[in-house]
């Protein structure tokens, strides 16, 4: 039972990358070499390499080569909404943040709780993904928190885990069950933390902002006491959890200590939530309304450490595409969500590596290697005969997020309006060019 | 030149505020006169935009809008297009289409203003907006205090009273009574006493002991309709009649109470405080014409002390 990708088929091909900064942590390089990627497979890295017959050759002066992306935890709205993403625009929109791999959470019309829904899913990947895309399965029956899914199904059909993200396990024994059945199936629980009795009708972050505003707060606990929560039922099990969007130091502490415990743990934060605060809010932009919250800037600093230490293995943007008119309204009318896909490395560029709060070949490992490793894929490589799994980055280009320029289906940008430092230029998934800048 | 809306009492420095003020002070005269109307915002058009119920705002900004001789028509959510479905943008898009000068809006939403004012170029301005602000409520009250305690409030101490967390009032009334000089103190039961709210540079009280330091005591009623049920704000509400109401007893002499209305009299305020001749309730409604004729005007005219002069028709 392994997990899959699909996407559409096509022929491997063939290119020089030549001068690029490459950066592969795994491999420990760092140097400026040339890529040569023949049939979609890397043929060699090293100088002064030469192309040969028809191969393109793509001059890289001062540009970054990095193992393309993988994104754990996108809503990828399909089924059900492609009015506000379909997987033709996904796959524009993951391409062009130079993403190699997607996987769409479960919370879609109808739910992908079935193995039937999941194949349907997966023939509509492999007609019009272009960048390879997966799937999470639901944990329970149209995510009501009752019924099991068939997992064991829904493994065999290539689920890549099992969530109801979206909204909170509904209990505790649910969990427990879940953890015990992903012992079957190879697989990792991946949940959403909220107590909702905490969260009740919050919008924001509970704090000074929410103060002055007067919109209804979401307190730290609601995500940490289900963390907790979470922790102790996986430790009895020693299941295999994944914590989806941590957000709080609250939350932090309790997953240290599971690591101390040695608990099959691994966590995941948001672009959002690493380099944006509660702060933004005062705007009031509907934009900025995600669940879980922006946090203070004492959060956003204690997730960075944790990022850099590893007590949070990898970055997942929680692509939340939603339609223009559902965004238009006052904040705590709006849904919660931001896209990410687009901006995720530039935006983590700009607030982390430009800034120095981490260096480049952690976060090229935190959004590239470590989500590969948790997903149980094959982690992009910068190796001769490796699959080409590869982006390009211009890491002085200075942009401005333009909805005009998204290729998502939505632009419920959190990052519209602001200037960031690098852009990737070219992708190529699975050794087919998937995007290029024009 | 940008359109001038008033949708925070932070949209405001000192000496804007201060201006509104003295603009309504000298508006009063008007309001005393068997003909009590000056043409001053003649042939300007001003829509009152009403999404949640409201008495005391509406009919004052009403009269405010005819007594400067201003055409003005009230939309209410209920029987309009609202209830069809249609969005505060739409809405919003369709009624800017009579190029109106001012809209007023009252919406139970946090920063529906503001979102309105994106899609209009009419001046907006904020007549409550769910629990953020109520920015014509704490300039009457400014008003009231001006006229009550003397025309500097520097140094004077408030306490608000109440359901803090629901209340658009006490968000105005913090900021506007600080931006004039006074020292703020906010006191409830904790449930209702926003976390955080300390950083806004208030002093919190959980019981009313040391309330005789109050020049004024500003009561604020149970927002029971914004409290879901089983949330468990407060056990009852005679018990918080108990511990919060403000009573005789509670009351030092020279003290003024305010309420922004509407009062809940044996809750918040016993019958005595409520009739009491310190209580300032019915002053702060009559503040309320004066205070709203000037915000009209001043949102029209701008806060250029220069242009004061364009009044002389008051």
């Amino acid at each position: 039972m392994t997990v899959h990708v699909w996407s559409k088929g096509g022929v491997g091909v063939d290119l020089l990358i030549r001068g690029a900064r490459a950066v592969d942590p795994q491999h420990e390089l760092d140097q400026v070499v040339d890529v040569l990627v023949r049939k979609g497979r890397i043929a060699e890295v090293g100088g002064g390499l030469e192309a040969t017959g028809r191969t393109r050759v793509v001059e890289a002066d001062g540009k970054l080569l990095l193992p393309g992306f993988v994104d754990l935890h996108t809503h990828l709205r399909t089924p059900g909404r492609e009015d506000e993403e379909d997987l033709t625009t996904a796959s524009a929109a993951a391409a062009a943040g130079g993403y190699v791999a997607v996987f769409g959470m479960a919370n879609t019309e109808p739910v992908v709780d079935s193995a039937p829904v999941l194949e349907g899913l997966a023939q509509r990947a492999a007609a019009e993904a272009t960048v390879p895309t997966g799937f999470f399965a639901a944990v329970s029956k149209d995510l009501a928190g009752g019924q099991l899914t068939e997992m064991h199904e829904l493994a065999e059909a290539g689920a890549v885990g099992f969530s109801d993200d979206g909204v909170p396990l509904a209990t505790a024994q649910l969990l427990r069950r879940a953890l015990q059945y992903a012992k079957v199936t190879d697989r990792f629980v991946a949940v959403h933390a909220q107590d909702d009795s905490l969260m009740g009708s919050g919008v924001m972050h509970e704090g000074a902002v929410s103060a002055k505003l007067g919109l209804g707060g979401i307190p730290a606990i609601a995500e940490s006491a289900d963390v907790a929560r979470a922790l102790e039922v996986a430790r009895y099990e020693d299941g295999r959890l994944h914590l989806c969007h941590v957000s709080t130091e609250l939350s932090l502490e309790h997953l240290a200590r599971a690591r101390e415990l040695g608990l099959a743990v691994t966590a995941e934060a948001t672009p959002h939530h690493l380099t944006l605060t509660d702060e933004k809010v005062y705007s009031l932009d509907s934009n900025l309304k995600m669940n879980p919250p922006l946090r203070p800037a004492g959060d956003r600093a204690a997730l960075v450490m944790a990022l850099k230490s590893g007590l949070i293995d990898c970055v997942a943007t929680d692509h939340a595409p939603h339609a223009q008119q559902e965004k238009e309204v006052p904040f705590e009318a709006a849904p919660f969500g931001t896209t990410g896909l687009e901006t995720a490395f530039a935006a983590l560029h700009t607030g982390l590596v430009l800034s120095k709060e981490l260096s480049l070949a952690l976060l090229v490992e935190r959004m590239s290697a470590a989500p590969a490793r948790i997903a149980g894929i094959p982690s992009p490589s910068i190796a001769s005969g490796a699959p080409a799994d590869l982006c390009l980055v211009d890491p002085k280009e200075r942009w401005t997020v333009i909805a005009a320029d998204l290729h998502s289906r939505s632009t419920n940008s959190a990052w519209l309006g602001e200037s960031l430092r690098g852009r990737v230029v070219l992708t190529v998934a699975a050794g087919r060019v998937v995007f290029e800048r024009a | 030149m940008a359109k001038r809306d008033l949708l925070s009492i932070d949209d405001l420095n000192r000496a804007e505020a201060e201006l509104i003020l003295d603009t309504a002070e000298s508006f009063l005269p008007v309001l005393q006169r068997d003909i009590k109307k000056v043409p001053t915002l003649r042939g300007r058009t001003i829509i009152n935009m009403f999404y949640e119920s409201s008495t005391r705002t509406l009919t004052s900004f009403e009269l405010a809008a005819k007594r400067l001789s201003a055409d003005t028509m009230n939309v209410r959510a209920a029987g309009s297009a609202v209830d069809k479905g249609e969005s505060l943008k739409d809405t919003i898009l369709t009624l800017s289409a009579y190029q109106p000068d001012i809209i007023v809006m009252r919406h139970p939403q946090i920063g529906a203003g503001r979102l309105a004012s994106r899609y209009t170029s009419a001046s907006v301005i904020n007549a409550g907006d769910g629990k953020f602000q109520h920015p014509s409520q704490c300039l009457l009250d400014l008003f009231t205090m001006r006229q009550a305690l003397g025309r500097s409030l520097d140094g004077l101490k408030v306490w608000i009273v109440g359901d803090i967390l629901h209340s658009r009032v006490a968000r105005s009334d913090i900021a506007g009574f600080q931006l004039l000089g006074m020292d703020v103190t906010v006191a409830g039961p904790p449930p209702l006493i926003p976390r955080g709210i300390e950083s806004l540079g208030v002093k919190v009280e959980y019981a009313l002991d040391r309330l005789a330091e109050a020049d004024v005591i500003y009561l604020l009623r149970m927002q029971m309709e914004r409290m879901q049920a089983g949330a468990n704000f407060i056990p009852s509400l005679r018990e918080y009649a108990s511990l919060y109401g403000m009573t005789l007893e509670r009351l030092r002499s020279g003290q003024k109470v305010m309420h922004p209305g509407p009062i809940n009299r044996g809750i918040e305020i016993s019958p005595e405080i409520a009739d009491h001749p310190d209580t300032l309730i019915l002053e702060q409604v009559e503040a309320g014409l004066a205070v709203r004729m000037a915000i009209l005007y001043r949102t029209i005219v701008g806060y250029d002390e220069r242009s004061t002069d364009e009044r002389g028709a008051a």
